[in-house]
């Protein structure tokens, strides 16, 4: 009876993700060969979750993220800033941002690895004259819950070779440091010891496919660079800030380990 | 004076009861039995089991069963299995052996994810925090995970651990 924990022990063997009965969402795939044989497979973080949490992002009524991507439809629509232009008037309609997502973070034209935040930002300040939305905000919350719903069941396919290989290097050392009071890495946690319980919490393999994830705890959207924080804290570290170069080394590196794991849209986690 | 010598000044002075005068011994001052055991007590004064159960189960000193099922803890419901289960801890070890786990379990477990829970100097450390806040640490109030005596109180309760 003590031993509540082994009971919840692995991803759930059989479980699989179909969205309103009909949209199949695979949550299994052969590991990418940089990680070296480290993952008999790679899961998604949806299989570690209970019953009740999986339930929810079957289906598109249940999943509270989706009112955030509904919100970010109109976002897109409202033309803003001194150029009062709105992203539709120049993306035309959302669906022209597919695929999008499952590309982040990637080198922009001047070298430097932006997130999806930072090209959001960017058309925002250069090309409409407006304001920059915070990385946690709630309109930032709303246009990338939108915007990775268009690459939902698109494989991350991030790139790491040429410009993106010195950040994706860099993301890898922080993956493997030992942060803080704890002196806890990612890898402790999530290559070394998934599938077991640290007392309450089912460690998954940290994948980011499923971001941004709708979180039952936070009852918000939790943006990836927020999740990266809240780990880091849990080593009784200190964090990098959201948007950090640092954060964003560590994204591309983290969304690589789940190259072939199909983006999600928005998850549903607890 | 550094901050730590400071404190240990101030605990040589302050601790004295019962005719004999103690202070805790600091982290940097401990004397290692093969690098990997503790013969002496930290504060010499006997730990007590029940507080060291108390700070083996509790979120908020310990929480050792984050890490390790034990089955003497029935009413806990989540207990973590990154560890081994402590049960018989107290027959497998040397009072001297857990004291040294307890305060620095690397150097039992080489490269091991058992914190260090009695080592008080930030340097140790990688972007070492404010407790749990994600803020820098304050090198004024930055201290051991356990405090000597939970050091003391939680082996004492790891040695009447000796059913498996
Ligand atoms: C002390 C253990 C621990 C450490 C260290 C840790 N994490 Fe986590 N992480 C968790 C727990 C617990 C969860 C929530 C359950 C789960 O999905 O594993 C989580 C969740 C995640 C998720 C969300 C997965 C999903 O599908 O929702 C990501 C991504 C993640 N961690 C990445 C990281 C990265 C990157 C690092 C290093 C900076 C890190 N973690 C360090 C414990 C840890
Ligand atoms: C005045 C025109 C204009 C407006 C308004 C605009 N964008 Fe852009 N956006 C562009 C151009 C040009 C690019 C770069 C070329 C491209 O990738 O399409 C771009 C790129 C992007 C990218 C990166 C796409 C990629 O694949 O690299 C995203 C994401 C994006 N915009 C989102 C938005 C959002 C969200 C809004 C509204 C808040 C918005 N844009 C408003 C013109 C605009
Ligand atoms: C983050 C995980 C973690 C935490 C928290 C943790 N331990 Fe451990 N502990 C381990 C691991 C892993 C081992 C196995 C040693 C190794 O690394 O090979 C271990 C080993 C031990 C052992 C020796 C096991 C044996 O063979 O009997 C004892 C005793 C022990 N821990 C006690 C504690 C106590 C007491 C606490 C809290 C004050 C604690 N641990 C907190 C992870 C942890």
């Amino acid at each position: 009876a003590v031993l509540s924990s082994t009971a919840f022990a692995d991803p759930h063997p059989d479980a699989e993700l179909i969205i309103e009965g009909e949209l199949h969402i695979a949550t299994r795939a052969e590991p990418p060969e940089h990680l070296g044989g480290v993952f008999p497979e790679i899961y998604s973080g949806w299989l570690f979750r209970t019953d009740e949490t999986r339930a929810l992002q079957m289906d598109d009524f249940d999943n509270p993220g989706l009112l955030f991507a509904e919100r970010g439809e109109d976002r897109w629509e409202l033309a803003e800033g001194t150029a009062n232009q709105s992203c539709a008037d120049c993306h035309g309609d959302v669906e022209s941002m597919a695929g999008v997502r499952a590309v982040m973070p990637k080198v922009n034209e001047n070298g430097e690895l932006w997130s999806l935040q930072n090209y959001i930002n960017n058309c925002r300040t250069e090309r409409m004259g407006a304001d920059a939305w915070g990385w946690n905000s709630e309109p930032m919350k709303d246009v990338t819950s939108l915007i990775s719903l268009q690459s939902r069941g698109m494989p991350v396919a991030v790139k790491i070779d040429g410009e993106a290989a010195e950040f994706w290097e860099k993301g890898r050392e922080m993956y493997y440091t030992r942060f803080g009071q704890l002196e806890l890495s990612c890898a402790n946690c999530h290559e070394d010891n998934w599938g077991r319980m640290i007392r309450a919490d089912h460690l998954s393999q940290g994948m980011s496919n499923g971001f941004p994830t709708y979180r039952l705890k936070n009852a918000t959207i939790v943006p990836l660079h927020q999740r990266f924080r809240g780990c880091i804290r849990d080593t009784r570290g200190e964090s990098f800030a959201e948007g950090a170069q640092e954060f964003r080394e560590l994204e591309l590196y983290v969304s690589s380990r789940g190259l072939g794991l199909p983006i999600e849209g928005i998850s549903v986690r607890q | 004076m550094t901050r730590r010598s400071l404190s240990a000044a101030f605990a040589a002075t302050a601790v004295i009861w019962g005719g004999a005068s103690y202070a805790d011994i600091s982290p940097a001052d401990i004397v290692w039995e093969d690098e990997i055991a503790i013969p002496a007590s930290l504060t010499g004064t006997p730990g007590d089991p029940a507080a060291g159960a108390e700070a083996f189960s509790s979120r908020s000193i310990g929480n050792c069963l984050s890490c390790h099922v034990n089955s003497d803890m029935p009413e806990h419901d989540f207990q973590g299995d990154i560890g081994p289960p402590v049960d018989g801890a107290g027959a497998r070890w040397s009072e001297a052996e857990l004291r040294g786990i307890v305060s620095d379990a690397k150097r039992m477990f080489p490269d091991s994810m058992m914190p260090t829970f009695y080592n008080d100097n930030p340097d140790d450390y990688i972007r070492p925090g404010e407790a749990y806040t994600a803020r820098a640490y304050n090198p004024e109030t930055f201290s051991t995970l356990l405090t000597a005596q939970q050091v003391e109180d939680v082996v004492a309760y790891l040695m009447t651990l000796t059913d498996w």
